[in-house]
């Protein structure tokens, strides 16, 4: 549905998106991840027209938004970072203006109040948007991107500034949009990703580090496990024990929680449980466990993970091993 | 494209500046009116050096309220971001542009023609030429077209209103003072580049009721000139 091939971007002399290359299939939901000023803005104002690209193409269901932009840009609905809402206009002036703007031909007034029921807008709709709070104007934002019922749907950071209900809400919103389209989704919040993509995208620097899909980046990054252990005992001895117990890859101490006790990072070989070793060793010398708990391999490690190796291959200098963990865990 | 020009049309009369512009126009160009065009009607001569000064006038009441009319035209766009939604909506650039341009152009032929109503006193105290009113009128809207293109063209390489409005009046100030000092320039290069901007000098055939076709065309061409700038300065910032 979307296909991107080796775009790229210069600003000047910076190189803000170099080769980036994707594919997302219909009825996809593709997350695109990185950093602040990674090119994730940059990539999305190229696809949707807004930039040209320095070198690449993007094509929309086969249409290159280079060479025949309106039809592309026909489906494409694009939520910018920041609304583009006119706020001397009231919500249903605004999604009027939005209808004509786009040449829809779809019955007005039915295709508006779907609209305004999927978002839930429906007790705005007469209000002023300069009037309307940060949740709806995303809200309103949203529905301006569904007016046309385009095939691809395309939000840029959608949830940023909202309270945490209204982050559930839209992403709610945008799994339930999911169903009907293909979208990207570009953020920095790792959780996000997880909870409603399929596909993830990662981008660094302009360039793409990692592109899986999401539950096989997991497993292929965070194949090893992770426990965090609360032992009482000195320190040395404790941390020498858990280092002899077969299967444990990595440990370390993570600082003193209560008051007899210390916390302990303990990552672990692929798909080995090392919880019962570690029991009876500690209970051999009289350091007895007070918690074990394990801690997953989240999105956000393995994106400092990816982050970390492309700098790696990049720069071709010893970086950090990946089980050096101590200033993450701190 | 449509939809573009009627929002901008109807976004001057929602927020003040639709009324700050045409109040202000009329009631400047009323006063003029009645101060030179009316006073010089008692002693019989109005017809020409009475009507003369009071468009000269009016040329520079464009250079100070026709920027009002064009500062927000890209700029607000720009610092609202909502020109993303214009951009990436199946609408040519060139469209967007045109549709703001002529939008900006409706409220001031508006005015213009309400403005024009001065006139009907004329003929119903006495009998004006009515050549030279419709020239001048003609002449003034060319200009004015000339001048909101202008506005247009500064108000998208800035995203602040207030240096939209200032550049515009000062660039509208200087096409109509350079005639004063054109040619006193010895360079017949500068002469003749700076007298190419000095729209006083193509304006003076309309003040004498004759229907210029190059100085029609020349303002025509100016205006175009300015549009297509703007057009290229996004195009540009695209590709850049």
């Amino acid at each position: 549905m979307v296909e991107i091939i080796n775009l790229c971007k210069n600003f000047g002399d910076k190189r803000a998106v170099s080769n980036v290359s994707f594919n997302i299939e219909e009825g996809e939901i593709m997350g695109f991840l990185g950093p602040n000023g990674a090119g994730k803005s940059t990539t999305l104002n190229i696809i949707t027209g807004y930039l040209s690209a320095s070198d690449g193409r993007a094509k929309i269901n086969g249409i290159d938004i280079l060479e025949n932009p309106l039809e592309a840009k026909k489906r494409i609905g694009f939520l910018p970072e920041q609304p583009p809402l006119y706020p001397e206009m009231s919500v249903k002036e605004y999604l009027n203006f939005c209808y004509e703007l786009k040449n829809c031909t779809l019955p007005k007034k039915q295709h508006l109040r779907e609209i305004c029921e999927v978002v839930k807008i429906v007790d705005v709709y007469g209000r002023m948007i300069r009037n309307l709070s940060r949740g709806y104007r995303q809200r309103v934002g949203i529905a301006q991107a569904l007016i046309g019922n385009p095939e691809v749907l395309i939000f840029d950071e959608p949830t940023v500034g909202l309270d945490p209900k209204q982050i559930i809400e839209i992403r709610n919103l945008i799994r339930h949009l999911g169903k009907n389209h293909t979208i990207i989704l570009s953020t920095h919040i790792l959780p996000e990703v997880q909870a409603v993509c399929d596909r993830i995208v990662v981008i660094n620097k302009g360039v793409i580090i990692a592109n899986e899909k999401t539950e096989n980046l997991i497993n292929a990054v965070g194949g090893s496990k992770r426990l965090v252990a609360k032992v009482v005992g000195p320190e040395d001895m404790v941390l020498g024990i858990l280092r002899s117990v077969t299967g444990v890859k990595y440990a370390e101490k993570l600082g003193r929680r209560d008051t007899d006790s210390v916390s302990y990072l303990i990552e672990s070989e692929e798909r080995v449980d090392v919880r019962k070793p570690i029991f009876y060793a500690l209970a051999k010398a009289s350091c007895p466990i007070i918690g074990l708990e394990g801690d997953e391999i989240n999105l956000e490690d393995i994106f400092i993970k990816l982050v970390d190796s492309a700098k790696k291959d990049r720069q071709k200098r010893p970086g950090r091993s990946l089980g050096d963990r101590s200033e993450r865990a701190k | 494209m449509f939809a573009i020009y009627k929002r901008e049309l109807r976004s001057y009369f929602i927020t003040p500046i639709g009324y700050i512009f045409a109040g202000a126009f009329l009631a400047v160009s009323g006063i003029l009116f009645s101060y030179t065009v009316l006073q010089v009607d008692s002693s019989g001569d109005y017809t020409y050096s009475g009507m003369y000064t009071y468009f000269v006038l009016l040329l520079a009441v464009f250079a100070v309220l026709l920027p009002i009319l064009t500062m927000k035209l890209l700029s607000e766009e720009k610092k609202q971001k909502t020109e993303q939604l214009l951009l990436t909506s199946p609408v040519s650039l060139t469209g967007v542009i045109i549709a703001k341009y002529l939008a900006s152009l409706t409220i001031f032929a508006g005015t213009l023609a309400i403005n024009s109503f001065n006139f009907v006193l004329l003929y119903i105290y006495g009998a004006p030429n009515t050549a030279i009113i419709l020239s001048n009128i003609l002449g003034l809207f060319l200009i004015g077209a000339a001048f909101v293109a202008v506005g247009l063209f500064l108000s998208s390489l800035t995203e602040n209103q207030l240096i939209a409005a200032v550049s515009s009046i000062v660039a509208e100030g200087s096409m109509l003072l350079i005639s004063l000092l054109v040619n006193k320039i010895e360079l017949k290069f500068f002469r003749v580049f700076l007298k190419w901007f000095s729209v006083i000098d193509r304006y003076s055939p309309f003040t004498g009721g004759y229907f210029d076709i190059p100085a029609v065309i020349y303002f025509l061409s100016l205006s175009t000139v300015f549009v297509f700038l703007t057009v290229r300065v996004y195009e540009k910032r695209r590709w850049s």
